[in-house]
């Protein structure tokens, strides 16, 4: 090939019409070529400066970040432990879901409105989440909705590709399933996400932003071991966030189960007898501690907190005048009225105070300090067994005023009142037993010898909770020994005795027998054919003018045990504004009986391997 | 004298290069593009190389100055084009840049004047005739480069307008400007920096933004640049071998057969194989000075220096681009880049060099 001859010396006029005097040397700019060379090197040096920088200094530093890039850990939920009850029963079980996250790596807040149009959010609430997390780590993903609906998980399928919302991703998770009416909410609590505020606390640094925890009751005192250890899998994704390749999995290690010592029949036995009510009870063995059942009205729905409650659901339960979420047996705190007579007589014999033969004359009431303090009946002279069936409040008038206000509350004391029973329970309320010296440090004020009057018949500053009370009374009834009321077996029991004279106990007991089968107030937890044993009390939670002028009504209580001798169940029972504690006798009366129908008909075993034990609890 | 030359007088040192040069861009954009929806890219790379290489010939068969005497016409067909585009062109990724031909073909006219503007330049300065060059001269030539300048950056294609810079300084440094007026160049850089800056468009402003602080912007511009950062840098002394790149090949490097086929490429051959591709141009810098150190006439200096200081421009920016030392302008790196305007403009400047070339000075 050739190239055709140079065509110079023809275009030359063209160019040029002036002839060619001026210099057209090539050669020229020799110098400014060499520095454009010199120039070229520079550039180079430069550019390779980079490379070695980037490439021979630190590579290492590069490579984990595109490690980082390309590996995604996808958490793999841990189910929680599932909760039994003292028969093997499932009272909490759980379920998995589909649960929808937003990786912020592909995520565009633009597209925020149309997600949540499309899975029925909240906008504002979207965002506020997502703001929340902004602060947080790249790869840590945002929970939005769990338990997607059919409806949602179609929309999320349809939806998530590259080009509409690639931040759109779908993971596994566990769900916890409680009982839906309610039954034993309080005791078994409900989980959540923690909260921030939680995360600043030390004793929950051990969990990780966005894990669920046990909130409340059961779930969370023995969180720890419900709660199991999260799994992960990783993958291979590319910039989408599209898994290419599963490198690895950890599996979850799912939670223990936890069993407790509450049986459902009982439990459910004693939800039924509370129903329209607001109250507590409380079942326990007085021989063990063992909470056999454990009530509370009105109750709440813990599925609606199981994850993260809906704030309309929120306010619904905490502006309810009931309290939903009070756990009466626990946390109630009143005055016990006259089911704390047991205990004053206890005390009274104890002391010397009174003996068996001791009588006290009920004129309608009695004058003390110069104040007169009504009987609700005029009982005539009575004798301690009286005054127990009765109720005489004349009786333990006298009685309280002869004992002092420090020995009941030492007695009071003795038996549990007053401070926690140290149940494996979260936030137990210690009620109050008054004395001098609790008057003094509380209110810097003496103590009045008639303030003794009222408490001697459970009035005043005493409050008692219904566990505390059930545990006081189980404590005397098996002879004077108050086991650490429990709802797990490995629970720590840690046994207060007190030597009692099993006479003064036989007669407290035998006053207490009367109450249910001797015509007293507590006939109505009578069951024809077995020994019951109990005590009512009908306790004012504000003053009688009060009372009147906005109708209140007193407080119902009972407690009782069975069988009178060696006993094997207590029951307390609180009514709220039950109006008299022979009311309150019936639902003891049938928790009891539960108790005592199953010994004679044990739960089968073809029900509790049937898959699904208890219909009542999923309708 | 100048006398015709054969065959043997082709740069074949230069031509060997070049051949490397697109024989490693069309194995990197096959390592990048397979298994995408732009798998078939590679191929079409190779057509556009064969065809280059056609045009490089043909251009080089032709006496250069068949060109020159035609500068200021083809300037101005180059202006009206570039009005054509800004008026009628195709929209795509927010710019007009493409007049479509007939066949589905787009051209995009603005890589075509970067070779008009080598000719426009050559012959302006030439034509003076002068050891010196006048102020008075160098304004004027700065102000007509400066039209079709004007019109790119309105498509808005600001780095394509941006390599026009190189051509005209590279002409206006051999035509010999006193020291002083370079001098006065650099303070009037200085005072019209902001004022400029004041007048980009935001994603251009945002793009100078996340250069100086790639994290403020992880998802756009500075996102590009850290991932090509970490391309760059995970691929170490040797890389990761072809189609192994985990940067490229799981797209977290955007483009990465375009714009960022460098980063691509050293993700995946490592600080080793950037040196050969670097040497590569090294040497296709040094052949294109050394054709202009032995041109027959100025004109032939000032074609061969204006495409070396305009491919100079194209390696520094864009692999500047690719270590995160320059920002991100959207301007492909000559040869190696996927795209038939870059291969093919690159492949005529080529051309003109070799017609100098094959024209040359032989003692």
């Amino acid at each position: 090939m050739t190239f055709p001859p140079n065509e110079r010396k023809r275009e030359e006029p063209q160019l040029d019409l002036k002839p060619i005097k001026l210099k057209d040397n090539p050669r020229f700019a020799a110098a400014k070529m060499a520095a454009f060379q010199y120039v070229t090197v520079a550039i180079f040096l430069f550019l390779i400066s980079g490379f070695w920088e980037l490439q021979i200094k630190s590579p290492e530093i590069y490579n984990e970040r595109a490690e980082k890039n390309r590996i995604k850990a996808f958490p793999i939920v841990a189910p929680r432990g599932k909760i039994l009850d003292r028969d093997g029963r499932v009272i909490v079980d759980n379920h998995s879901t589909w649960s929808l996250i937003l990786s912020r790596e592909n995520l565009r807040d633009e597209h925020l409105h149309e997600i949540a149009e499309g899975l029925h959010l909240d906008y504002d609430d979207l965002l506020k989440r997502v703001n929340r997390f902004r602060k947080r780590s790249h790869y840590e993903p945002i929970i939005i909705k769990e338990e997607l609906t059919p409806a949602d998980l179609a929309f999320v399928d349809s939806h998530r590709d590259p080009e509409t919302f690639p931040e759109l991703e779908l993971i596994e998770s566990q769900r916890r399933l409680y009982p839906d009416n309610g039954i034993l909410a309080h005791t078994i609590g409900y989980t959540g996400e923690i909260s921030e505020s939680e995360l600043d606390i030390p004793e929950y640094a051990k969990y990780d932003q966005g894990q669920i925890i046990g909130k409340t009751g059961i779930e969370k005192q023995y969180n720890d071991s419900l709660m199991g250890i999260d799994g992960e899998r990783q993958a291979l994704v590319d910039n989408l966030g599209r898994e290419r390749e599963v490198l690895g999995i950890k599996p979850a290690k799912p939670g223990r189960n936890l069993q407790l010592t509450v049986d459902l029949d009982l439990q459910v036995v004693a939800e039924l007898a509370l129903e329209g009510k607001r109250g507590g009870v409380v079942a326990l063995d007085p021989n063990t501690g063992e909470v056999l059942a454990m009530a509370s009205r009105p109750t709440f729905d813990p599925n609606k907190f199981a994850v993260r409650i809906k704030t309309k659901d929120w306010q619904e339960i905490t502006g309810d005048p009931g309290n939903p979420l009070l756990s009466r047996p626990l946390q109630a705190q009143f005055a016990p009225g006259s089911t704390f007579k047991p205990i004053m007589a206890i005390a009274a014999l104890e002391t010397g105070n009174i003996d068996e033969n001791t009588t006290f004359n009920c004129p309608g009431g009695a004058t003390f300090f110069g104040h007169f303090y009504k009987c609700h009946m005029t009982h005539g002279p009575t004798s301690l067994h009286r005054g127990i069936t009765q109720s005489c409040d004349t009786y333990f008038y006298n009685v309280g005023n002869k004992m002092g206000i420090d020995d009941i509350a030492y007695y009071a004391h003795l038996t549990g009142l007053g401070s926690k029973t140290g149940i494996d329970l979260p936030n137990e309320a210690s009620g109050t037993v008054p004395s001098t010296e609790w008057k003094l440090r509380n209110y810097r004020q003496k103590w009045y010898a008639g303030e003794t009057i009222s408490v001697s018949i459970g009035q005043g500053a005493l409050t008692v909770t219904p566990l505390q009370l059930a545990r006081a009374i189980g404590g005397l009834a098996i002879g004077g020994v108050w086991h650490t009321p429990r709802l797990t077996r490995q629970a720590k029991d840690d046994p207060k005795e007190w030597a009692l004279n099993q006479e003064n106990v036989r007669r407290v007991v035998a006053g207490m027998f009367g109450v249910v089968n001797e015509g007293g107030t507590g006939i109505r937890a009578r069951i024809p054919g077995m020994d019951i044993c109990g005590k009512t009390g009908s306790a004012q939670t504000v003053s009688n003018d009060y009372a009147k002028a906005h109708n209140i009504k007193d407080n119902a209580w009972f407690v009782g045990f069975a069988p009178c001798y060696k006993p094997e169940i207590v029951v307390a029972v609180l009514w709220e504004e039950g109006v008299h504690g022979q009311f309150a006798a019936p639902i003891a009366r049938d928790v009891m009986k539960a108790y005592f129908d199953k010994k004679v008909h044990p739960v089968e075993q073809t029900r509790l391997e049937s898959k699904d034990p208890l219909p009542a609890l999923h309708p | 004298m100048t006398q015709t030359r054969g065959v043997k007088d082709f740069d074949w040192a230069m031509f060997a290069v070049v051949l490397a040069i697109c024989s490693l861009g069309v194995l990197q954009i096959f390592s990048a593009t397979h298994e995408t929806a732009f798998q078939g890219s590679w191929w079409k790379q190779t057509l556009y190389v064969v065809a280059g290489i056609g045009l490089m010939w043909a251009v080089a068969s032709i006496d250069y100055h068949a060109w020159m005497s035609r500068a200021y016409p083809l300037y101005l067909v180059a202006v009206i084009l570039l009005v054509v585009v800004l008026l009628f062109g195709r929209r795509a990724f927010g710019s007009t840049r493409w007049i479509g031909m007939p066949g589905g073909l787009r051209l995009q006219v603005s890589e075509f004047t970067k070779i008009v503007i080598v000719l426009f330049v050559a012959r302006y300065l030439s034509d003076l005739r002068n050891d010196v060059l006048e102020i008075r001269d160098a304004l004027k030539l700065t102000g007509l480069v400066a039209i079709p300048m004007a019109l790119v950056a309105k498509e808005p294609d600001l780095g394509t307008a941006l390599t026009y810079v190189p051509i005209l300084a590279g002409g206006v440094l051999i035509a010999g400007l006193r020291w002083k007026y370079w001098a006065m160049l650099g303070l009037i850089c200085v005072v019209v920096f902001p004022v400029a800056y004041a007048t980009l468009q935001p994603y251009q402003k945002a793009r100078i933004v996340s250069f100086l602080d790639p994290g403020r912007d992880p998802q756009g511009t500075g996102y590009q640049l850290i991932q090509s950062k970490i391309a760059v840098g995970s691929g170490g002394t040797w890389g990761k071998g072809v189609t192994k790149g985990t940067q490229t090949q799981l797209r977290f490097l955007p483009v990465p057969h375009t714009d960022f086929i460098f980063s691509a490429f050293a993700e995946e051959h490592g600080f080793v194989g950037v040196m050969a591709v670097l040497g590569l141009y090294f040497i296709l810098l040094m052949q294109v000075v050394q054709n202009a150190q032995t041109s027959p006439d100025r004109a032939g200096v000032f074609i061969c220096m204006g495409v070396g200081a305009l491919v100079l421009f194209h390696i520094l920016v864009n692999v500047g681009m690719v270590v995160g030392r320059m920002p991100v302008t959207g301007i492909p790196l000559p040869l190696m880049s996927y795209g038939g305007s870059s291969i093919w403009s690159t492949f005529l400047m080529l051309g003109l060099v070799n017609s100098v070339r094959v024209r040359r000075f032989v003692n």
